[in-house]
């Protein structure tokens, strides 16, 4: 019996904007339906990491990549139909960003973009996607109010909602917490416990007790380089492999 | 409570004297409008009536109204738009949606800018050449057409100008949730971009209504006439392509340097019956962005 591929493998990554290299030869993989956390200080790579595994770096002018970036098996850097790989992968941006449409729109948006035209099959996606991303009863008797009026809490979760409607394998959370209260953080982190059961999560964050909280493994990444990947439990235990990632768990520096 | 210390009044002072000033300056930018209006207005009142709008000139354009002229003006302003709009607005598209920084992205933004420059009489001197004897659209005259291409290419860069002033005040963050979930960029552009920046790309295309209507020295020299006896009223006064027409701005330089015989007031009741066309344009395209700008999303 073989193992089954991992959700993601990526083996010595480079990007570089312009002649400023920000990944420096990375190395990961993350196993099917597990949390894996990346940690790391600002600049340390993380959002420009995730923008290579949906190919959305195309959209940086002057962004070069070398190395392999595999999703589910297949090579993404020669990939040609990029937006059935974005509909592969729920991005979730650190910012909450409701869409200027209604409510029910913004969830329906990407499988109308897939060619969804059915209104049933829409509608019961709308609520299975607000359903999933603990959104459901607070809006479920103003699907038509805007997207863009709800607080800002709501919003993340509509666009966790939106991240899901495309059914994806993976979902990639990045710094999703960072625009919104304890409370609904909390909810949210129950609704990936719930998750995970169905797809692989990336989830990257500055909240180093976060990933300790979710994590099943957890990377440490800084200056674009890879410093530890390994169980959640030993990067957070006594003797992580590097000092570094010890002193950064605890808050020497970072 | 609080005393003011004589610094605290000191700041106070310059504060309301800074504030003034530039409220002053604020001010000023009304009274030549209403100068020139008022002026204009006055000047040409004992010939200006529903009769004069409504009728066409004759004797040489010295007697009777201004009809045909302003029909004429109304053709070639929005034909040159209903050619320009399309082009500059796709253009615009194509440049902040979809251009990359590459040479010719920055060759065509250049030539943007420099074609806004360009004089306008050098565009009439253009538009003969390239229209009226090269593309030849009437057979080597000035036609009602090649006046409006002219006026098109004068607006081009303006209307590229404005209308991706429009785009790029749609948030980027709005394009990339689109492109996370798999949307291509058309897609973006046709459900969040467009409906969202519509009212500002309007404005801008609207307002070169004001612009051409003005233009004197590039139709003159393409496609307008000084005189032409025209018998009927209505709409249908002249062909696009085989005529060539009269406008307000022409008839209005024609009657005040060349022509004589006319009555002191005409010219200003021409001019009266220009800036009050332009008035109107200018309300609808105000009319247009309040109603669509209540359906701004965010």
């Amino acid at each position: 019996m073989t193992t089954p591929a991992p959700a993601i493998d990526i083996q010595d990554l480079r990007l570089a904007y312009g002649r400023r290299e920000v990944l420096h030869g990375i190395s990961f993989q993350v196993p099917r339906h597990a949390i894996f956390g990346i940690i790391g200080p600002a600049q340390s790579g993380k959002t420009s990491l995730l923008r290579c595994l949906n190919r959305t770096i195309d959209f940086t002018a002057g962004a070069t990549t070398s190395g392999t970036v595999r999703v589910e098996g297949a090579d993404v850097r020669s990939m040609r139909n990029v937006y059935e790989l974005r509909r592969r992968i729920g991005m979730v941006a650190p910012l909450p960003v409701g869409l200027p449409l209604s409510v029910y729109d913004n969830v329906a948006f990407a499988p109308r973009a897939a060619g969804v035209r059915s209104k049933s099959e829409l509608d019961g996606l709308v609520e299975t996607c607000l359903r999933q991303a603990a959104l459901w009863d607070e809006v479920r008797d103003r699907l038509d109010s805007l997207g863009t009026r709800l607080s800002g809490g709501q919003q993340q979760r509509l666009t966790i909602a939106r991240a899901l409607s495309h059914r994806p394998e993976i979902l990639c959370l990045d710094e999703f917490s960072i625009a919104i209260d304890p409370v609904t953080t909390m909810r949210i982190e129950d609704v990936l416990k719930e998750l995970c059961r169905s797809m692989t999560i990336v989830l990257v964050t500055n909240l180093t007790q976060q990933a300790r909280r979710l994590a099943d493994r957890t990377m440490f990444l800084w200056n674009g380089e890879v410093v530890e990947t390994g169980p959640t439990e030993v990067l957070f235990g006594e003797s992580p492999r590097d000092p570094r990632t010890r002193d950064y768990v605890r808050g020497v520096f970072g | 409570m609080f005393t003011a210390t004589p610094q605290v009044r000191r700041k106070a002072r310059t504060e309301a004297a800074a504030r003034t000033f530039f409220a002053l300056m604020a001010a000023a930018m009304v009274v030549p409008l209403l100068a020139i209006v008022g002026y204009v207005v006055y000047r040409g009142w004992p010939v200006l009536s529903w009769t004069f709008l409504t009728t066409n000139p004759t004797h040489g354009g010295t007697q009777g109204g201004i009809w045909s002229a302003l029909v004429g003006t109304i053709y070639v302003v929005f034909l040159s738009l209903a050619i320009s709009a399309p082009i500059g607005v796709l253009a615009a598209v194509y440049l902040n949606e979809y251009a990359k920084d590459t040479w010719f992205t920055r060759v065509v933004n250049l030539a943007v800018v420099n074609l806004a420059g360009v004089p306008s009489i050098v565009h009439g001197l253009f538009g003969v050449g390239a229209f009226v004897y090269f593309l030849n659209v009437n057979g080597g005259k000035k036609s009602i057409l090649a006046a409006a291409l002219t006026l098109a290419v004068m607006t081009l860069p303006v209307i590229v100008a404005s209308t991706k002033e429009a785009l790029a005040s749609v948030p980027v963050a709005f394009r990339e949730a689109c492109w996370n979930v798999g949307a291509t960029r058309w897609q973006t552009i046709r459900r969040i971009v467009l409906p969202n920046s519509i009212s500002g790309i309007l404005t801008g295309v609207i307002l070169q209504v004001s612009r051409t209507a003005g233009e004197t020295a590039p139709v003159m020299l393409t496609g307008v006439t000084t005189w032409k006896m025209i018998e009927q009223t209505g709409l249908f006064l002249y062909h696009p392509i085989t005529d060539q027409c009269m406008a307000l701005s022409m008839h209005l330089y024609y009657i005040q340097t060349q022509a004589s015989g006319a009555p002191k007031a005409l010219p200003f009741a021409i001019a009266a019956v220009l800036i009050g066309a332009v008035l109107v344009v200018n309300a609808a395209s105000i009319a247009v962005r309040v109603a669509l700008r209540s359906r701004r999303k965010w």
